[in-house]
This record gives C-alpha cells, structure tokens and sequence, in this order.
C-alpha cells in the first residue's frame, strides 16, 4: 500500500473522470470506444502501449534554476503520490518511473525555473514530475518539451497555502512524436496557480489536466493556446473538482487550426461538489479554423451538486476567417498573407495578454508566422 | 491613352443569390478627375454601397461588364489590396471590427502596405495622434481594437483617420455622415476638406443627406436609381432634391 497521502478525498466517478488507480493494469488498454478516448485517434498510436512495456526514463533537464531545489523522489515518498493517482493508463505508467523528478520552491523566485525535455527518437520514454510549491512560495517554472519522441510525462504539483505557481508546459516537439501525460494539482487555501499549456508541435498531443483543492479560496486559471497543422492531433482534457468552498477556476483555452486533418479536442469539465460553496468558475474554448478539412471538438461540462455558487459559466465557439474583416484589412493595401496573420494574430492576443509571459507570446507568434508564410507558398 | 482620373464605364455588377445572379448594377458611367467632389444621392437599395464595394473589389460583387480606371490602370480583375495600393481608398457604411489587432498597429501596416515602406517611427507617433485628435479621438483609441466597441460615430471618424493618414489618389465615401452628431459631422467634413485641400484628390460622397454639402461643396452631384446615374448637375440639384425627393425617376423606371 502506498501511503496515507494518496488520495485526498473520494475521488469522483463518471464517465467523465473514471476512479483513479496506481495500478496499470486497472486501466483497460484504450480501444477508442470509451468516452475519454473517443476523440484520439488510438489507431495513430496502436504499438504504443506494448511498446511502453520496454520504456526508457526520459531525462528532464534543469536549464535555470537552483541546484539545491533539484533532487528525486522514489514511489511513495512524500508528495509523490499525493496528488496525482492516474486516471488512465498512460499515466499511470509514466507514475510507475522508478525514479520522480522533484522541484521545491521555498520563498518567491524572481526568475522562472526552467526545465526542458527532449526527445532524440521513437523509442518509447516516460518522466513524472512533482512541483512543490512551499506555503507563502511563489515561482514560475517553464517546461519545454522540442525534438523527436514517444512520450508519457506526468506532471504532479502541490501548491501551499497562499503559494503562487505559475506552471508552463510548451510542446514544441517535432513532427511525428506523441505525447500523452496527465497533470494534476492540488491547491492549498489561499493559494494561486496558474497552469499554461502552449501545443504547437508533435502528431499527437493529449493531455489530462486536473486540479483540485486542498482548502478554501484556492485559485486557480487554467490557459492554454494551441496551432494544430495538417494531420496533428492536439487534445487538452481539463478537469476542475471544486470539492472545497470560496474556490475560483477560470479556464480560457484558444487555438487556430490549418490543413487537412488538423484537429483539436477541448473537453472542460468542472465539478462543484455539495462542499464547494461560493465557489466561481468560468471555462471557454475560442477555436478559428483557417482551412477547409479540419476537425474541432469542444466539450463543455458543469456538473453542479450545490446551489450556493458565485457564479458558473462556460462558451466555447469555433469560428472561421471572417470575409469581412479580410476585406476592410486588404481595402487598406494590407496583404491577403499579412491581413490573415493580423487576424491570427489579433485571435491570439487576449489570452497571450492574460498568459503575460514574453516567451510564450515569442514561441506561438513565431509558429504562426511560419504556418502562415508557408500557407502564402501554397 | 492615359488619362487622370477614376472613369467607371458601363459598369454592369450582379451579386449571387440562392435563386441565382441578380443583377444590381446596371450600366454605371461616372469619371471623377483629381480635384473634383462628386456626390452620389438615391434611395436605400438603389446601389449605391454596391457601387462603392464594387470599386474596392469585395469578393460578395461579380463585376459582370465594364471597366474602372484609375490613372489609366484598369483596377477590374485586380485584387482588393492592390486596388488600395493604386490608390483606392473606401470609407465603409459599416466598418467592420478587427478583434485583438490594435488601430496603431493597422495604421502602421496599412501604411506600410500603400507607401511600400515603413512610416518613420517616431514622426508617425505623432502624426497617428495629430490625426486622431483631429478627429477629436483620443490617443487611447490608437491603442484599442480596430472599430471593437467603438460607436457608430467613432467608426466614422476613424475611417477619416485613415484617410487623413493613407492619403489617397481617390477616396469614395460611404454615408460617412450618417450616425453622426452636428459637431461631428463639421469635425469629420473638416477632416474631407484637408484632403482634397491641395486640390490633386478625387472624392466621391455617397449620401443621403444635404446638410454635409453644406460643408463639402460637391462640383457634381448624381441621382442614382436602380442600378444606374439617372440624373446630373452642379450642388443646386441636391436642394432641389430635398424638395422633391427621388419620385420622378423612381416612377419612369417603375
Ligand atoms: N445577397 C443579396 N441577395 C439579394 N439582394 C441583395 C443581396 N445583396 C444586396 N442585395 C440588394 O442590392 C440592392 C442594393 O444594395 P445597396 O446596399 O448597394 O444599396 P444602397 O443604395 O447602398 O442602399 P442604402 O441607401 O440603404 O445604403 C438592395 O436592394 C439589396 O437588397
Ligand atoms: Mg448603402
């Protein structure tokens, strides 16, 4: 038995968020059937799970950051295991690494901690990963994931009370790798974490991001943006278990797609638990689709077991290039190209506001600008 | 041969329709020299928008027959940015909204675009404020989203910002006064007036209204019915207009 830290509190069962296990074979082999795999195309990924049977560890490498707050942690050894029990199967085999990747952060970190991960082929790797985030600590860490891989990677994240965490994953990967993961955080009272997922690259890109409270008054915004191109696969699972009171979680996730067989999946799930009273939450997907031949899907999901709430809300919206704006941009002598890069642009920018981090907004305009030259060659 | 000016010859335009191509345009005949105004007045539906959209190239109007020549270049067959680059400039009816791209960064690109070249940096600033202050925006409004929020006023005016700043050979005006208040309509008529001020610019107004003629003398003014020019003459025809509204030339096509 692991210890007494593993599960917080009942964990939820739906169809939505199946009862979580550390045991791989508790999760059935996924045959894109159940209603969280129905939109991945498991066909692209057939061999993977035989072959994740003969893994690597995938290095992660600390880019900038304090030496000291570096170390492992074996299974079990506390947070490992606390907050993150696997939902699926991938990740409860990226949970069964013999050894866990673990950042501390005590105090407030002016400079982001960077972390990277990079894959050199298709051999099949996995990492788990824990962020503990001290009471009163605020940081930011930075995970970039670029080059060639078959990758499980579970992120786990403990945020303190009246701790401030900013956690940011880019996939950058190369065309051809898959990456599946789930991250998972627990928020303390009083606490702030923000988790912001940037999918740009790789064929295949899922993942599981859930968060809870350990506390009253946690905060919690979950951002993402994503560019899908032709035939990649990019799927952002959220869900939010407002199981205790006053908490907030805002999600805003928006993404462009292009090309044939471009497609991404949102499903945004949020629960609010009798407990969870004069809690708030609001979730909205935006997606702008740029050509014919691409597939977007939304999901939307408020499961409400209280009636003392702030407020509760979702959208989620798929639109196309807007003719009209096009026209007045191009009326002013501006480029069909540079007309729709302002639009894309412009379709990016409040949330790239509300992200606030330079280097994210510098990765995914950079991404577009290539996406869209390349479109202009065409 | 090469000849000054914006000459719309017989210009035939349909728009597609679920029953097929109607025809909206019917035989269009109008030359605009440099240094003229030209006002276009007719009833709601008449085709006046159409004519004007037309001219920018929107992709909703098939240009069936005729032809359009702006200092010699026949602009029919160009796209929508080149005909802007030859010096086309069109004042929207409804200006659309552009979410998340900013006004000051428009105005850069457009100008960019038109100039083939970058304005300097620190003298546009200025100018982009100069401009907007004339229009009596305030300089926050270089900041915000193109036309996102804005009035209907403060749409209007921002397409004379754009005037005022991309200076075209050739400007046509979409109703620019209609939706604005009585100092606005004087602010933005000001705004008309400094263009065609040097006396090399060609403007065509389309409106409804005699009171912005009060403001900008029209040396042509044409009562346009049902898809084509039915009538000409000098400002005094837009008074008398006034009084006698478009029933006579409504009836003969009737
Ligand atoms: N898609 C369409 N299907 C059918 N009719 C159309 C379509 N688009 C435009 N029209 C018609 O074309 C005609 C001309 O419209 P246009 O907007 O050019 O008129 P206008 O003279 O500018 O009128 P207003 O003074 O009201 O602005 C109208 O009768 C309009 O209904
Ligand atoms: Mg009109």
């Amino acid at each position: 038995m692991t210890t007494a830290h593993v599960t917080p509190q009942d964990t939820a069962v739906s169809h939505l968020h199946p009862r979580g296990s550390f045991v791989i074979e508790d999760h059935r082999l996924p045959t894109g059937k159940e209603e969280v795999w129905r939109f991945t195309p498991i066909g692209q990924m057939e061999d993977f799970f035989d072959q994740m049977l003969e893994r690597a560890s995938m290095p992660i490498t600390l880019e900038a950051g304090p030496d000291k707050a570096w170390s492992w942690l074996k299974p079990g050894a506390f947070p490992r295991g606390s907050v993150l029990v696997p939902v699926d199967r991938p990740a409860a085999i990226a949970a069964s690494e013999d050894q866990a990747r673990h950042v501390v952060i005590d105090g407030a970190h002016a400079d982001p901690i960077r972390l990277s991960i990079h894959g050199d082929g298709l051999d099949p790797s996995a990492a788990h990963l824990v962020i503990e985030a001290k009471p009163a600590s605020s940081a930011t860490v930075v995970l970039t994931h670029t080059g060639l891989a078959r990758f499980i990677g579970n992120v786990e994240i403990r945020v303190g009370q009246a701790a401030s965490l900013t956690v940011v994953t880019i996939q950058d990967w190369d065309r051809g790798s898959v990456h599946l993961g789930q991250h998972e955080a627990l928020v303390d009272e009083g606490a702030t974490y923000r988790h912001i997922a940037v999918s740009l690259g790789g064929d295949l890109v899922r993942l599981q991001n859930n968060v809870s409270y350990a506390g009253s008054g946690g905060d919690a915004e979950l951002l993402g943006v994503y560019f899908a191109d032709a035939g990649q696969h990019l799927e952002h699972r959220l869900f939010i278990d407002h199981n205790h009171p006053k908490g907030v979680s805002h999600v805003d996730y928006r993404g462009a797609l292009q090309g044939e067989r471009a497609e991404s999946v949102w499903v945004g799930d949020v629960l609010i638990r009798p407990a969870a009273v004069g809690i708030e939450t609001y979730e909205a997907n935006k997606n702008l689709v740029l050509t014919d031949g691409c597939r977007v899907h939304a999901v939307p999901n408020l499961e409400i077991e209280t009636g003392e709430i702030l407020g509760a809300g979702h959208s989620a919206s798929t639109g196309r290039f807007d003719d009209e704006q096009l026209f007045y941009l191009k009326s002013r002598g501006i480029t069909e190209t540079e007309a729709r890069h302002l639009v894309v642009r412009g379709f990016f920018s409040a949330i790239l506001a509300r992200i606030g981090l330079d280097d994210v907004a510098a990765t995914l305009m950079s991404r577009i600008d290539k996406e869209l030259a390349f479109d202009k060659e065409n | 041969m090469e000849s000054r000016g914006l000459e719309i010859e017989d210009l035939h335009v349909s728009v597609e329709t679920e029953t097929g191509p109607k025809p909206i345009l019917k035989g269009v005949d109008l030359v605009v020299r440099p240094g003229e105004v030209h006002a276009i007045m007719g009833p709601n539906g008449s085709g006046k928008s159409t004519l004007a959209y037309s001219l920018a190239g929107h992709p909703k109007y098939t240009i069936t027959s005729g032809s359009v020549r702006l200092d010699g270049q026949e602009l029919v067959g160009l796209s929508v940015d080149a005909r802007a680059r030859a010096g086309l400039f069109l004042a929207m009816q409804y200006p659309v909204e552009v979410q998340g791209v900013s006004v000051a960064n428009f105005l850069r690109t457009a100008k960019t675009a038109i100039d083939g070249q970058a304005p300097p940096l620190r003298g546009w600033v200025k100018k982009v404020n100069a401009s907007l202050a004339q229009m009596q925006l305030d300089d926050e409004f270089a900041s915000r989203s193109v036309n996102e929020g804005f009035s209907g006023g403060e749409k209007k005016r921002n397409e004379i910002v754009q005037l005022d700043l991309l200076n075209p050979k050739y400007a046509v005006l979409d109703e620019t006064d209609s939706g604005l208040d009585i100092d606005a309509l004087r602010v933005v008529s000001e705004g008309v007036n400094r263009y065609t001020a040097p006396g090399d610019r060609g403007l065509l107004l389309i409106t409804h209204y005699t009171r912005i003629l009060r403001y900008i003398k029209p040396d042509f003014v044409h009562v346009f019915v049902d898809g084509h020019v039915v009538a000409e003459g000098d400002s005094t025809l837009a008074e008398s207009l006034e009084e006698t509204g478009y029933e006579k030339w409504v009836k003969a096509v009737e």
